[in-house]
């Protein structure tokens, strides 16, 4: 009922459609981002993209014109910078805090405060039908990128020596895996906020974890997982007039607890029976 | 037949050689051993072999319809991450990407291999379980699995028995023998010496002042191969 009442409203319809393939891609690329330990590379682009909206709004130019060739640019710099030894997370943590200076910097010159608030939390207003293609496209794009490569991307996760001296170019799935995460963050980050849109890339895959043993079904599970948390999010925020970005995260939160603590008993009920 | 010919190759990392004027030959059918101290080249030698480190002068060459991307490799289980959550099947199935044309999926052909090289290795009963929930010496077979499905031909293990308990040591060795018997090249990094004494053929020793490759009648008589007897306890009659 509380949905045909959503639907009913061609900008939450939009809001619902973009979100549920953001939801999807989102965990997706999660799971390798994860395994591979790149979880701070995620992070760090969400910043990126709130420096990039904020410099965007003070030009007033069209935001995600800006902030997806930003993002992009950042996603291979993120990648070069954690690969180096001992991790780079420090200068990821400078390049982040720098960022959202600049975008905080920028949104205040321009004066529009309201502005901030959506940037750094989201705002479901922001999807207009323009969006909505780009997102379209976007997300098609990561999707079926994903999907071609999806045992590619699994071996480069899993075991990169073995891959490499193979003939597999880790290089370029590192590449790829960085490209698309760029990509879905810019898309995703106008609907819940920069502050909040790595999250949808890692409690997914770490909820998934908790209960699922193999790639495919921690995948299966991952993409379930957002979807039903994304949607029991943006059902809350409408019924109780809560931040969107928010109440989908807190949905991911509450999920994550139930699943550690089903994994839990499981292994426990194992041991007990083993 | 020739697989790997490598004539007075220098290898090392970034124009630093760790190994210089090294000549040797891998056979179809051989069973090398590749022994020597910490630090004097053996790792040097794996990924240059692999193609991971191009060597500083000289050239290894591929022949006999070997490829440098179709080596079986078998990596330490350290460089693993023990909690990735992966079935055997989809580990097993990843070491024939290097010859995967295919969009979408594997094929039926590569999924009967697969399964081929499961009962091969005695695992096929776990090829729906996850990685993690194994012991050290059956993921040791997953891997060897995996690296089968790269190629048929050339295994090369980078010290396989690490952290194996004594009787899955033993598995191990007797199954890699095995695989020699029935034809396939092995290549095996190792610190321990039983392999060397019983199954290898030829060894490649290096140490920091040189290096020994050669029969492995030859090797025990030569000075390196008494000082590597020694220092592992066996002395030499």
């Amino acid at each position: 009922m509380i949905i045909t009442e959503i639907l009913s409203y061609p900008f939450l319809s939009r809001a619902l459609f973009v979100g549920f393939l953001i939801s999807i891609s989102s965990s997706l690329l999660g799971v390798s981002l994860v395994l591979r330990r790149y979880s701070m590379i995620g992070d760090g682009l969400s910043h990126v993209g709130f420096g990039a909206l904020g410099i965007a709004s003070l030009l007033s130019l069209s935001p995600l014109y800006v902030t997806l060739p930003v993002v992009v640019v950042s996603a291979f710099l993120l990648l070069r910078l954690s690969q180096r030894k001992g991790g780079g997370d420090s200068a990821i943590a400078l390049l982040s805090s720098s960022a959202l200076a600049i975008g905080v910097a920028a949104v205040s010159i321009g004066g529009v405060n309201t502005d901030l608030n959506a940037f750094l939390f989201g705002s479901i207003l922001s999807v207009s039908r323009s969006d909505a293609l780009i997102s379209l496209a976007v997300s098609l794009v990561t999707l079926s990128a994903y999907l071609v490569f999806y045992h590619q991307i699994y071996a480069t996760t899993f075991d990169p020596a073995f891959a490499k001296a193979t003939g597999l170019r880790c290089e370029r799935y590192n590449n790829l895996l960085a490209l698309l995460t760029a990509l879905v963050i810019v898309v995703g980050m106008r609907m819940l906020g920069s502050m909040l849109i790595s999250s949808l890339l890692i409690f997914p895959s770490l909820s998934a974890m908790k209960v699922a043993r193999t790639y495919f079904r921690v995948s299966v599970i991952a993409a379930a997982e957002s979807v039903a948390a994304f949607l029991a999010g943006f059902i809350a925020s409408y019924a109780l007039s809560l931040p969107t970005g928010a109440s989908i995260v807190i949905a991911h939160m509450l999920i994550f607890i139930i699943l550690s603590a089903s994994g839990l008993i499981i292994r426990r009920i194992h041991s007990v029976i083993s | 037949m020739n697989l790997i010919i490598g004539n007075d190759i220098t290898i090392g990392y970034e124009g630093e050689p760790v190994v210089s004027h090294l000549t040797f030959s891998v056979e179809s059918g051989d069973y090398i051993c590749i022994v020597g101290e910490n630090g004097s080249g053996k790792s040097t030698f794996v990924k240059s072999v692999l193609g991971l480190i191009p060597p500083l002068s000289g050239k290894i060459v591929f022949s006999g319809g070997l490829r440098q991307d179709s080596i079986g490799y078998l990596p330490q289980r350290s460089a693993i991450q023990q909690d990735f959550p992966s079935s055997v099947t989809e580990i097993v199935l990843s070491g024939c990407l290097n010859r995967h044309h295919r969009l979408f999926g594997y094929s039926r052909e590569e999924k009967a291999r697969c399964r081929t090289m499961l009962e091969r290795l005695g695992i096929a009963g776990l090829s729906s379980l996850s990685f993690q929930e194994l012991s050290g010496g059956q993921q040791q077979r997953v891997l060897l699995a995996r690296a089968m499905m790269a190629t048929e031909r050339l295994l090369l293990l980078d010290e396989p028995a690490t952290g194996l308990d004594p009787q899955a040591t033993a598995e191990l060795y007797s199954m890699i023998d095995s695989l020699n018997g029935s034809g396939i090249t092995v290549m095996m990094v190792t610190h321990d010496i039983h392999p060397a004494l019983n199954a290898a053929g030829k060894i490649l020793h290096f140490s920091h002042d040189g290096y020994f490759f050669g029969p492995k009648d030859e090797y025990f008589k030569s000075e390196k191969g008494m000082t590597f007897m020694k220092e592992a306890g066996h002395d030499h009659h």
